[in-house]
């Protein structure tokens, strides 16, 4: 077994040896969400990708860039057999992806024990980022829980002294609380798990009504978000700050509308962060694609210029996986969020902030920064990996 | 306090139950009638929402949208009843299943192409955007309680077109027994055709109508078809009244479960057990309710006679 794997591996070494002899050239995998009804986090992420491969005349690292994108349909079976036909078949050098920590969780393995690198652009899981960190994966977003932290201790330090917490029942909205209340210390005087993908919160919000909390938490992803935004407003809740995480985002917000105007998220970023290149990035995009790009498409765009970079840093070999690893951990790219480093266990470094929904003077409806939470974060499970930088 | 809770949350389950009767009334007489298992009948909820949708949009008016949806959403079913339902009436039950399985995957997709993935959103119209105060702090939509109003004058409406005319009656007689009826001389092609229809625009209605308060997006009808089922076999399939009692039935208990569940469990158990035994059984009640009562009425509460 271990023979046959050795062989593998010299046969593909010496495949991409001569291949790099004749001309070398990049491929990158894309494999994101791109049909069924959260397709439009998966489009975000590709579009910021190819953005920034577009922007840089069709090169990473100075090297002729094919872009593989493949849909994972939220499927993890359907993502390992199409990221199996990207490592295997297409031979990629870079995976970027998935949106989903569940498609995480399944491509991780065959991606990082094949000869590319994995990259996620929003997925951040904690087994990932603690015991089980790997030197092939590396993340351009955050790690799951700390946008979650994010609204816990902004409730914890506006003195909020009676939280309501809803979430969807499955392990992100079990994780989700759990973040939540690692920095709130007051008291949570509800709780509630509702099914996945409900789409009608009318007794939730009755529940709430009765509990008069000071502040409402709600993780409510896709299309549950939008529903529970606008049924929240309609109910005449909205007297009751709504602080969320992955509820009110550029994604959500065009069916949102003035519903979400002024409720809170928590990101790493926002389209009005002010900074040149990320003023260039928003422009571009919104003239591009005609909307708004939210953390998906800035992270993917991220993703783009951190491969550029570390290529850069490897002197184009793409042969050279130490070199490519070691370019990859100095991300020395001018990130879209500013602050921006790659910690011990492939996971970023960076800030965190307090958003709020606006419209903005062309009318549409976009995140804004309101105050930094976080700085320079590293996440709660970095201490348990085992990596060395 | 708990009593206001508990009016405004059987409000919210008779919300839940006319809007699952619409859906179930098409499904339960096309099953019932035709015996023709049709799982695409939570695409046509969808359909009716997105069409409801656009033509708002276009015009600028609830109203005129509504008006436009439905006959849409009328000839949508009569034409894929035309092209597709109208060959497997003959087929059993897992040809059915397969073909009306496939048509969801098919229209979920072409609903994505065309309206986009992203999901959209219709305002509520002026006249019915206020909303009024049931308890302190919470403000009850009015477009809530024309949803449960006009659900239950369908209702009203439905129950006599089944009972005195003579449609009704052919639709009764074709539940019972359709070979009989064919026998008779009646055109049971036709029968089907119309019901189908009917069913077809009953669900596109329930679609138009939660547009103003769900997102409207691709599958959302999927979900609630797995209700939809579970209300027409409490009902008994084919009958009406089944599914009008068990549709309020199934919309009260999920509601009422969800809420008070966990706070009733609180009265035996300890508060952190209660509440996670509250959220695992919250969601199972309704099949718990199903399998109560096939216990003791196999056929559901109202079988059509056979």
């Amino acid at each position: 077994m271990i023979k046959a794997k050795l062989f593998v591996t010299l046969g593909a070494v010496a495949l991409m040896a001569s291949s790099a002899a004749a001309q070398e050239k990049l491929k990158v995998g894309i494999v994101v969400t791109l049909s069924g009804p959260s397709a439009v986090l998966g489009q975000q992420a590709r579009d910021g990708f190819n953005l920034a491969v577009k922007q840089l005349g069709g090169k990473l690292g100075g090297l002729d860039t094919e872009v593989i994108i493949v849909d994972d349909e939220l499927k993890p079976d359907v993502a390992v057999n199409k990221v199996k036909g990207l490592v295997e078949r297409d031979q990629v050098n870079f995976v970027v992806g998935p949106i989903f920590s569940n498609v995480l969780q399944a491509i991780h393995k065959p991606v990082v024990e094949s000869n590319a690198f994995l990259i996620s652009p929003n997925a951040g899981t904690s087994n990932f980022a603690g015991p089980q960190c790997n030197p092939n994966f590396f993340v351009t977003s955050y790690q799951n829980d700390q946008v979650h932290e994010v609204l816990g201790k902004t409730a914890q330090d506006k003195g909020y002294k009676r939280l309501f917490l809803i979430a969807p029942n499955y392990q992100a909205g079990k994780d989700s609380l759990a973040g939540v209340k690692r920095h709130y210390k007051g008291e949570v005087v509800g709780e509630i798990y509702t099914p996945l993908n409900q789409l009608d919160f009318s007794a939730e919000l009755a529940q709430i009504a009765a509990a008069k909390p000071d502040a409402v938490f709600a993780f409510m992803p896709g299309g549950m978000g939008v529903n529970l935004v606008r049924q929240y407003r309609q109910a005449g809740l909205a007297n009751i700050p709504f602080l969320s995480a992955f509820t009110v985002d550029e994604s959500t917000l065009p069916a949102q509308k003035e519903a979400a105007v002024g409720f809170f998220g928590g990101a790493n970023w926002a389209p009005d962060m002010k900074n040149p290149q990320n003023e260039a990035f928003v422009k571009a995009y919104e003239a591009a694609y005609n909307s708004v790009p939210g953390t998906y498409a800035m992270q993917a765009y991220d993703a783009a210029l951190l491969i550029d970079s570390a290529i850069k840093s490897a002197g184009g070999k793409l042969s050279d996986k130490n070199a490519l690893r070691a370019g990859l951990k100095k991300a020395d790219f001018k990130s879209l969020r500013g602050n921006f480093k790659i910690g011990v266990n492939g996971y970023p470094v960076q800030d965190f902030y307090l958003v709020q929904v606006v419209q903005r003077p062309d009318g549409k409806f976009a995140t804004s920064l309101r105050e930094k939470v976080f700085s320079d974060y590293v996440d709660v499970y970095a201490k348990d990996c085992k990596l060395t930088n | 306090m708990s009593l206001t809770l508990l009016y405004v949350q059987t409000l919210n389950g008779l919300q839940l139950g006319v809007l699952l009767f619409l859906i179930a009334a098409g499904l339960t007489l096309v099953f019932g009638v035709m015996d023709f298992v049709n799982l695409a009948h939570g695409v046509q909820y969808m359909i009716g929402a997105y069409l409801a949708a656009m033509f708002t949009a276009l015009t600028g008016n609830f109203f005129f949208g509504l008006a436009l949806a439905l006959p849409s959403a009328l000839l949508f079913g009569l034409l894929l009843e035309f092209f597709i339902f109208r060959h497997l009436y003959a087929r059993d039950h897992l040809d059915q299943v397969l073909a009306t399985f496939g048509i969801i995957l098919t229209l979920n997709q072409a609903v994505k192409v065309i309206w986009g993935a992203a999901p959209l959103s219709v305002p509520i119209p002026e006249i019915f955007s206020g909303s009024v105060v049931l308890m302190p702090g919470l403000l009850y939509p009015v477009w809530r309680l024309v949803i449960i109003a006009s659900g239950l004058a369908i209702a009203l409406l439905l129950g006599i077109l089944v009972t005195k005319t003579r449609i009704g009656m052919l639709v009764r007689a074709g539940a019972t027994n359709a070979p009989m009826v064919s026998a008779l001389g009646v055109d049971i092609g036709r029968l089907f055709m119309i019901v189908f229809g009917f069913g077809a625009m009953l669900a596109g209605f329930a679609g138009a109508m939660v547009a103003p308060i769900l997102s409207v997006e691709p599958g959302m009808g999927d979900n609630l078809l797995i209700l939809t089922f579970v209300v027409i076999v409490i009902g008994g399939i084919g009958s009406i009244r089944g599914a009008f009692i068990a549709a309020l039935m199934v919309g009260l208990v999920d509601t009422l479960g969800r809420s008070f569940g966990p706070s009733i469990l609180r009265a035996f158990l300890d508060p952190a057990a209660a509440a996670q035994t509250g959220r695992a059984l919250a969601p199972m009640l309704i099949y718990i309710l199903m399998a109560a009562v096939l216990f003791f009425r196999p056929a559901g509460l109202f079988p059509a006679k056979k």
